[in-house]
């Protein structure tokens, strides 16, 4: 299917009305990156700059220290829990969701996004009020002796909660647009779930699966507000590296305050990287996939 | 119950209950029972208990100053971020992609480091804080800290949400303006805008919500004064701090209440941009 071009579309003039002028191109280009580099390099620029402020040593000496490693332990292990449990939430979540079809389908992909819009701080407030001695169930745990509120589970769910949604909404679409046919095939051919899960479900949404663990991983590494309000800030306990830059910054040790943060804005960095990479991947995919069906539609006799 | 069973007896995939089931358990443990709790407790201190809890002046001011700024910083975005959106889906340079990348910085870094950071850069000694103390401009510290850290956090959301209808726009619209005479003002401002204005209120809405309930990047930055640089939820952080559950659930069902209206209203002003876009495409 040629599309014929009209004349006038071609015309110098015509093309100077479709096209912003270039004053104007220079203009809003070098305001948005003026905008940019203010908003977000030079603070990215100044946790490197502080943290190396009194010189290499002094740097690695912040790393020196017993409640430092603790912190980066910790922050490790909260992240190396949460992330695997909302990963099989989000894979639970999209199996239900894409693969069946049920009343209040909507609500429930609604209320799995709810924990986005809940800011940090009431997040940690209401596992307070539900895990705290005073809370609904605090005399329970108390009574089998498991502390939540003020030590690591209670930072464990607090992460849950604030990174809850990030690995089934990334899966979600991805199902849904995979469809359901391959895995209707494969059961008419006797295939077990498992085999369906393993040969055809994971593989078609492996890279949504990535990208969301990625997005879920950061969060749960850098997470502050709601696990502060429900760590109790004990050192070497209950801190994580985000409380831990805190906790420095406020003595006004700033090198060892932004040398940690440094840790947290490489990971951010590598989490961007690794973000924009599968972003590509992706869709390069799906511009191979639509090849693939005009391929397909154009062997096809006509209809 | 009978039209389960019908239902299930069709299924053709395995796995429904099990994994449905699961999803709910979850959901309920993690999400709404302690979202119910806030409710609860309030609704257990009375109407007027929890009018006098939220309407103390302290609570009044960290209220209107987060709201307030909120408001503004989302304003400021949505230009900004409109701006942003324009230059990267329309305009080829060097170093595009690397920026496109950049913009999503503010949800990778930790809120933690970004208010360190911008307080470095802001603080009367800082590297932008310390001209601008000069000319007698006070930024950290001061609600215009408070402005410049919440405009941090918001940006991805101004940008993302308007970039790809940006970048799917038919051309077909702008070519028919400039063909029927229109200048490139006019065609931006009667053609274009019209199609991203669904998008660029959603953006809005986003960094609203967003604003109000920020704490890690705020804290530092603000200063904490009460009644002049304190927002709701370190007010919340500071009651619980002291042990008044009160009087910090009651703070948190008004931000609740906040960001259950505003999901709402995004959720209204998608399904108007889907109207106004999805029709003309396949």
């Amino acid at each position: 299917m040629a599309k014929t071009v009209h004349p006038r579309l071609l015309s110098p003039g015509f093309s100077r009305a479709m096209q912003d002028p270039k004053w104007a191109r220079r203009l809003l280009c070098g305001t948005a990156l003026l905008f940019l580099a203010l908003l977000l390099l030079v603070p990215l620029a100044a946790v490197f700059t502080e943290a190396l402020r009194k010189g290499w040593g002094a740097f690695f000496e912040s790393f020196n220290n017993p409640d430092a490693r603790y912190a980066i332990y910790l922050t490790l292990l909260v992240a190396g829990i949460s992330v695997p449990l909302n990963l099989v939430f989000g894979l639970a979540a999209s199996w239900a969701v894409t693969k069946h079809d049920f009343p209040g389908k909507s609500l429930l992909i609604t209320l799995i996004d709810l924990p986005f819009s809940v800011s940090p701080v009431v997040s940690g407030l209401i596992l307070v009020l539900v895990f705290g001695v005073h809370g609904w169930f605090g005399s329970f745990f108390n009574s089998i002796g498991l502390q939540v509120i003020f030590a690591v589970p209670g930072i464990v769910l607090a992460t849950v909660f604030v990174t809850f949604p990030f690995v089934a909404r990334e899966i979600i679409p991805a199902m849904e647009a995979a469809g359901r046919d391959e895995e209707q095939a494969a059961i008419m051919l006797g295939a077990s779930w498992w085999q369906i899960l393993h040969r055809i479900t994971l593989p078609n949404v492996r890279w949504a699966l990535l990208y969301g663990v990625l997005l879920c991983n950061a969060r749960a590494m850098g997470e502050f507000g709601a696990v502060s309000v429900v760590s109790g800030h004990i050192r070497g306990e209950t801190n994580t590296v985000p409380l831990h830059v805190e906790i420095l910054y406020n003595e006004y040790n700033f090198v060892a305050a932004f040398a940690m943060a440094s840790l947290l804005a490489v990971l951010a960095l590598l989490t961007l990287v690794a973000k924009t990479a599968l972003e590509w991947r992706i869709q390069h995919l799906e511009k191979e996939a639509v090849t693939e069906r005009t391929r397909h539609r154009e062997n096809e006799p006509a209809a | 119950m009978n039209k389960n069973k019908r239902n299930s007896s069709r299924r053709v995939l395995p796995g429904f209950g099990i994994s449905l089931g699961y999803t709910v358990m979850y959901l309920s443990l993690i999400v709404l029972l302690p979202l119910s709790a806030a409710f609860i407790e309030t609704a257990g201190m009375g109407l007027e208990g929890f009018w006098n809890a939220v309407t103390r002046p302290r609570v009044l001011a960290a209220l209107k100053l987060s709201f307030g700024l909120s408001l503004i910083a989302a304003f400021v975005n949505s230009v900004a971020g409109l701006l942003v959106a324009w230059v990267l889906a329309r305009y080829q340079f060097p170093g595009r992609k690397l920026v496109d990348a950049a913009i999503d910085l503010p949800f990778a870094l930790p809120t933690a480091v970004a208010g360190i950071a911008l307080t470095a850069v802001y603080a009367p000694n800082g590297w932008l804080g310390a001209p601008l103390a000069d000319i007698g401009i006070k930024i950290a510290f001061a609600p215009p800290g408070i402005l410049i850290a919440l405009m941090f956090v918001g940006l991805p959301f101004a940008v993302r949400t308007v970039q790809p209808v940006l970048e799917n726009l038919d051309s077909e619209l702008e070519e028919a303006s400039a063909m029927l005479g229109a200048s490139r003002l006019t065609t931006f401002r009667r053609v274009i805008l019209p199609v991203l204005l669904p998008s660029v209120l959603t953006g809005f809405a986003m960094c609203f919500a967003r604003g109000v309930g920020e704490y890690g990047s705020v804290v530092f930055i603000s200063g904490n004064m009460p009644m002049k640089t304190e927002i709701a939820p370190l007010l919340i952080v500071t009651e619980l701090e002291q042990y008044d559950f009160h009087a910090a659930t009651a703070i948190a069902v008004v931000m609740l209440l906040l960001s259950f209206s505003v999901l709402f209203i995004i959720n209204m002003l998608q399904a108007w941009s889907n109207r106004r876009t999805g029709h003309s495409r396949a």
